[in-house]
């Protein structure tokens, strides 16, 4: 069984990220950019189904500029067997991104695609639903469980007020949530043997695919900044506090 | 302009986020219908009929919208966007599992969390956690938003929108129901309580989470939420999390208690119209954003505020 893993470079989760003063976007120039954490959880998943024996190959896709190629290495250090890069300094929307990985999916022809429920710079949570939309697959998303058996996959659902299980008919796409698994270190021998696995870089316009923004930028601000208000001395205080509010 | 949007509902009522989304939906049309989509229906159709603005209420039964699976969603809805101009889900799991789907199979963006409406054609919502609000201009021909319901007032009731039934559709072939396992509880639902008590990764243990945090939020008549801290060292179950990647909340008080104020919490709850907090370290960035600190040890300081809140009632 093959399993495509999308993969997308992204500020690193720790540094905070600040608006340009144009308001045209938010700042990356000499920003520390990692594998978007959701993904990282997602490429964990594929290897460890496949130290499992259920999956038999994992390919490891990414949409981005060259340097997206490291984010792919990152992959491969986990233990992701093959690297696609679609090269674009175009940062392309979900639905652009769901329209490529659709093209990606009818050539490579997976039976399962895991990727993460959103990317933290956008925050979109889209591109997964997209393309299962797009392929007319089903999906299950927000996974904090996976069981692969033959054709199917079971898979627990973060959902609003629990967790739901649904069992999903493979070719399928799962989105994966926090709680699915904990992503290894990778460790050096495996990020030394990551160097020489297959890395394929191809134009992302050469797959004549729709790429074109439908949402326009107007404007990036930031959010209005709440300030530190008063310290109290005791928790009658707060309590009393929360009367005057008309709280109780 | 014509506005579909699909109700949310849950455990046989509609939830107020159905309210917040028609008031984002007036600001983008007049004519603005309710999808009531689910199993066991009627009533939450004739709470939706209710709410003031409302044109029409539709209604699809299944199995499979009734347990909510999304491509039951996508095969009902896309058809009956032939008939409008924007599609509204509010922003919540549910919302976000169906709402792309539909959106594609439109060939139309989604425009995500969306927290105020512009113009028609124009909306603003939050990236990178909430860091920076991003305002975009769509180009296609119909919209497809989640509304982050917070973001907005709850439209009044008195409409008397008729109701009428719509073919539910193909439902799910590939995807076959098994089980819901719903976390029980008598408070309120977290996203839309009006006061939220939250425990951080201070309280040590599950157990310390229960006997500290669950009886002041009771006495508050509050829902609980953690810091992901918490969650993911078990102290509370995974839906209790606030943060970039879990729950939004904006209620009228967010007490935290025994959380730092990692970024990615902050970016969960910092709308909430009053943000108070007990930590017993004072550097916590927790007290940079909140309006009422108390730098104190919880153990002391949260029997003291059940004392104090018995004799103020």
């Amino acid at each position: 069984m093959k399993v495509l893993v999308p993969v997308k470079r992204a500020i690193d989760y720790n540094v905070k990220a600040r608006v340009k003063a144009d308001h045209t976007g938010v700042d990356l120039a000499n920003v520390k950019m990692s594998m978007n954490p959701f993904c990282e959880i997602a490429v964990e998943e594929a290897v460890r189904q496949q130290e499992k024996g259920t999956v038999s190959e994992v390919l490891a896709v990414s949409i981005g500029p060259i340097q997206a190629q490291d984010t792919i290495r990152t992959a491969m250090a986990i233990g992701a067997d093959r690297g696609l890069l679609l090269q674009t300094d175009l940062d392309p929307q979900p639905l652009a991104v769901a329209k490529l990985l659709k093209a990606i999916v009818d050539e490579e022809k997976p039976d399962l695609v895991i990727m993460g429920k959103q990317a933290i710079d956008g925050d979109n949570n889209a591109a997964g639903q997209m393309l299962a939309g797009l392929l007319d697959w089903p999906q299950a998303t927000f996974a904090s469980k996976i069981e692969i058996s033959g054709k199917t996959a079971t898979v627990t659902r973060e959902v609003d007020g629990g967790l739901q299980t649904i069992e999903v008919t493979l070719p399928a796409v799962i989105t994966v949530d926090l709680r699915l698994n904990e992503p290894r270190y990778a460790s050096l021998p495996n990020i030394m043997k990551a160097k020489k696995k297959p890395l394929e870089v191809r134009d992302a316009a050469s797959l004549s695919v729709d790429m074109a923004p439908r949402l326009r930028v107007v404007t990036v601000t930031e959010p209005p900044k709440r300030e530190a208000g008063v310290k109290v001395a005791d928790a009658a205080e707060l309590a009393a506090k929360f009367k005057a509010a008309g709280l109780l | 302009m014509a506005v579909l949007i699909i109700a949310d509902h849950g455990e046989g009522v509609l939830r107020d986020a159905t309210h917040k989304t028609v008031t984002a939906a007036t600001q983008i049309g007049t004519e603005i219908d309710i999808l009531v989509a689910g199993k066991g229906i009627d009533a939450i159709a004739a709470s939706a009929a209710k709410i003031a603005g409302v044109r029409a209420v539709l209604t699809a039964e299944s199995d499979a919208l009734g347990q909510g699976l999304a491509e039951a969603f996508a095969s009902l809805t896309v058809p009956l966007m032939a008939g409008y101009d924007a599609l509204l889900v509010s922003a919540t799991a549910q919302g976000k599992n169906i709402a792309p789907r539909i959106a594609a199979k439109l060939d139309v963006a989604q425009i995500s969390d969306v927290i105020a409406v512009v113009s028609a054609d124009t909306f603003v919502h939050p990236i990178y956690a909430g860091n920076a609000l991003e305002t975009v201009q769509s180009s296609d021909p119909k919209k497809v938003l989640t509304v982050r319901a917070s973001a907005f007032d709850s439209a009044a009731e008195g409409g008397s929108a008729k109701i009428r039934s719509v073919d539910p559709g193909p439902g799910a072939p590939g995807t076959k129901f098994i089980s819901d396992a719903m976390v029980k509880s008598d408070r309120p639902e977290l996203a839309g309580a009006k006061i939220v008590v939250s425990g951080g990764r201070a309280l040590g243990s599950a157990e310390e989470f229960q006997s500290a945090i669950e009886p002041l939020a009771d006495k508050l008549g509050a829902a609980v939420g953690a810091s992901r801290a918490a969650v993911d060292a078990g102290y509370a179950p995974n839906d209790y999390q606030v943060g970039q990647t879990g729950k939004v909340v904006a209620p009228d008080l967010y007490l935290a208690i025994g959380i730092s104020g990692a970024i990615q919490h902050l970016a969960g709850m910092k709308d909430s119209k009053i943000i108070a907090a007990i930590n017993k370290d004072p550097d916590a960035p927790i007290f940079a954003i909140a309006d009422y600190g108390l730098v104190q040890d919880y153990k002391v300081a949260v029997p003291e505020m059940m004392k104090a809140l018995d004799a103020l009632k």
